[in-house]
């Protein structure tokens, strides 16, 4: 009898991902724990496992094709079988394909991937229907239902949909924009597309991670007032230190340095060690409760081909510069290959975007919540300050810290990057 | 003191104590006397209350009821003991056309405290004429109460209570529950009509389960536990009257519901109590309500076409996932 491998939910709130390899034909023999197929989501790739032995009797998808998360990717049957009308005509609603549990196939990122299939099988925005309940509950809230994305059968709102609406931070917007404030609506494809000439552009369709950075951004930028503030940071103390640092490293065998520290690693500690030391930055916002994070978690915004991604350095006010910066090599390596696990860049309580390296002064970033805050960190470079009435030379870069207003008020941040600038200006505090 | 006893043990209390304390209670069925009944329900009354008030009837099931209703309605407490329900089909006429009448006809002056036990539902293969859930026959007709317990204590104390009353009462047994064990609590026990019992408090959905399918509610809840699912498990114990306040309140708390019932699905009471359930709690649902039930067909003899023809723990067990939208609709009980 034919089974369905399903499209892994990988991702949270994913209703698709993208096949990026396939990696067997029609005809060929699979055995459970083989690797099958691999499928992009959001920001990580996944191999997907045959979870039974059998023959591949139909593809359903081939590369660079979305394809909708718990829906058949393939099927497996028996030798010279095919693939059955029934089976075949399951493709759409093709829940009836699929078995009732445990599914013919995992993610190798089994356990998010599992618990993710559970809070959403469904997962299928628009169509218009809700529970009886979930309208109950909308209209008690005040929201209007048709802006609720569902999760129940054929996108269907449910009352854990109406829930987690009314706990995100979309649902503030929706509040406001039923206040009678004007919400933009971004104008359609076709009505972008008709300002350039037909045959002057090329099309390239979003992958997940472009489509997840999208959306995040426009409801970050949307939902969370922002504030900023920038201070310069005089860098020669923490540029001899690291110099000095950096050459002690013990050597192994192939000459290799036990560490090589750089003035991101810093940022990271400091950035940890002010919010230990202001702990009312160290917050998240939820509607009912600040949240108060008792260690802190750095995401590290790490640039990637197609897009970033920003993996969090857990305890970091715990960890030692040379533990950082191995940890942020690691991550940053794995980042490139889209290999990072959802729980490796899931949470965090700041974050830092360190453009130094691309020649910026200054730049103000865009909150990533559950993040309160993000440091946007700029070029460090010669400049001529005044000390003592005296004009002197010295290493500067301007950090600009930007901030959502609902849980960080304007003091607060200034006391907050403050405390960063004095860690970064005298390391040595970072010890006492 | 609470006690383990079975099923049929304690159906055996009830009717003793009742006895001893009223001269006007007396049973009547085939083979309950000499034989101590075919579940042993009867086992030693006929030594201790003597032939005029434990009696061996012919196979005349019609007769039987006849001779009971009659007897209520001239003053006594007859309990009249049908060995299959599916034979109870033969006194139709006595209990739709008069036990259930009477008492609105005479003006409410003559009451029919008559008592019909009797047993039901599938169980070792004895096919389609001995195999059948009635309770909708009964559930269907004003004037008739049916009680349908699942565990030894509620079995004791409903029947206690209902040779206290004055209506005519079907009492529905189950051929798989005699054997079962339960506490029951030592000295007089009367369990009131219309009072639903929560066999395990859940908060995720709500199992509405009567009769022999309450084990296999209860089996199903404790698999559903192990994935994190806290399911409600409700025995209304009477259907009529039904304790509509009990099923609204746990519907209210879950927001989503399963019944289960042996009976085919057709026409039955989970039907109605669904109708019930969309009607007075509709914006509480927040999935379409689940019947788990018999398949419309008369029970075949064949042991595994019999299990397929009703409900079993998985059936409940997937019911009740896609009420939380864990399992597409699409994959029915098998």
């Amino acid at each position: 009898m034919a089974r369905p491998i399903l499209m892994p939910q990988v991702g949270q709130d994913l209703t698709e991902g993208k096949v990026v390899a396939i990696k067997v034909k029609v005809g060929d023999k699979v055995k459970k724990g083989d690797i099958v197929a691999e499928v992009e989501s959001e920001k990580a790739t996944f191999d997907v496992e045959a979870f039974e032995t059998g023959t591949i009797i139909d593809i359903r998808y081939k590369v660079g094709d979305n394809a909708t998360v718990l829906q058949p990717l393939m099927m497996v049957g028996d030798e010279g079988e095919v693939a059955s009308a029934a089976v075949q005509a399951a493709a759409p609603p093709a829940a009836a394909a699929a078995p009732a549990s445990p599914p013919v196939t995992h993610a190798t990122m089994n356990a998010p991937a599992t618990a993710a299939a559970v809070t959403s099988l469904h997962a299928d925005a628009g169509s218009g229907r809700s529970s009886p309940l979930a309208r109950r509950l909308a209209r008690e809230a005040g929201l209007d239902i048709r802006q609720i994305p569902g999760s129940g059968p054929g996108g269907s709102v449910v009352m854990k949909d109406v829930e987690a609406f009314r706990q995100s931070a979309a649902a503030t917007a929706t509040v406001l924009n039923f206040a009678g404030a004007a919400r933009a609506q971004p104008p359609g494809d076709d009505q972008v597309l008709k300002l350039f000439a037909e045959g002057s552009y090329d099309l390239v369709p979003h992958d997940g991670m472009r489509k997840t950075i999208a959306r995040r951004l426009s409801e970050s930028k949307q939902t969370i007032p922002h504030f900023y503030v920038s201070v310069d940071v005089t860098l020669d103390q923490l540029l001899a230190l690291r110099e000095r640092l950096n050459t002690q490293a013990p050597k192994d065998a192939d000459g290799k340095p036990a560490w090589k520290i750089s003035v991101n690693d810093f940022v990271i500690k400091a950035m940890a060690m002010a919010l230990a030391k202001v702990p009312d930055a160290n917050v998240s916002w939820t509607e009912n409760a600040m949240v108060k994070h008792r260690h802190a978690d750095i995401g590290v915004a790490v640039s990637i081909p197609g897009g970033l991604i920003t993996p969090i350095v857990r305890k970091a006010e715990t960890k030692g510069l040379a533990q950082i910066s191995a940890e942020m090599k690691d991550y940053a390596r794995r980042a490139k290959d889209r290999k990072l696990k959802p729980e490796e860049y899931s949470g965090g309580s700041a974050a830092i975007s360190n453009m130094g390296m691309l020649n910026v002064k200054s730049f103000g970033a865009i909150v990533n919540p559950p993040h309160a805050s993000i440091l946007a960190v700029g070029s460090g470079e010669e400049r001529a300050v005044v000390r003592a009435g005296q004009v002197v030379v010295v290493q500067q870069m301007t950090i600009t810290l930007s901030t959502d207003h609902r849980c960080i008020d304007g003091a607060l941040g200034a006391e907050f990057i403050n405390a960063i600038k004095g860690y970064l200006e005298e390391p040595g505090l970072m010890l006492v | 003191m609470t006690r383990e006893i079975m099923y049929r043990d304690a159906l055996r209390e009830a009717i003793d104590e009742e006895m001893a304390a009223n001269p006007l209670v007396f049973i009547i069925g085939e083979g309950i006397a000499e034989r101590g009944g075919s579940y042993k329900v009867t086992e030693g009354l006929l030594g201790k209350y003597g032939p005029k008030r434990v009696r061996d009837t012919p196979i005349a099931e019609a007769g039987m009821i006849g001779v009971g209703v009659g007897a209520a309605i001239a003053g006594a407490r007859p309990i009249v003991e049908i060995l299959y329900v599916d034979f109870a089909m033969l006194g139709m006429d006595m209990l739709v056309n008069q036990a259930a009448k009477f008492r609105l006809m005479t003006g409410g002056n003559g009451r029919v405290p008559f008592i019909m036990r009797t047993q039901g539902g599938t169980g070792g293969g004895v096919a389609a004429q001995h195999s059948q859930s009635l309770e909708a026959m009964f559930y269907h007709v004003p004037g008739l109460k049916v009680v349908i317990p699942s565990q030894p204590a509620d079995a004791k104390g409903l029947l206690k209570y209902a040779l206290r009353q004055q209506d005519p009462v079907i009492f529905l047994e189950h051929k798989h529950l005699y054997m079962t064990k339960g506490p029951v609590p030592e000295g007089e026990l009367v369990i009131e009509f219309g009072k639903a019992d929560i066999k395990r408090p859940g908060k995720d959905v709500t199992i509405i389960a009567w009769s022999n399918m309450v084990p296999r509610a209860l089996e199903a809840a404790a698999k559903l536990a192990e994935e994190g699912i806290e399911a409600e498990v409700l025995d209304p114990r009477t259907l009529v009257p039904l304790d509509k306040e009990a099923i609204l309140a746990s519907v209210a708390k879950t927001n989503r519901v399963v019944i289960v019932q042996e009976a085919v699905r057709r026409g039955g009471v989970a039907s109605d109590i669904c109708s019930i359930i969309q009607e007075e709690a509709f914006y509480s649902l927040d999935a379409p309500v689940e019947i788990v039930a018999g398949l419309n067909i008369p029970v075949p003899f064949n042991l595994e076409l019999e299990k397929a023809s009703v409900p079993q723990v998985p059936d409940i067990i997937a019911a009740a996932r896609r009420t939380l939208h864990l399992q597409p609709r699409a994959l029915a009980a098998q």
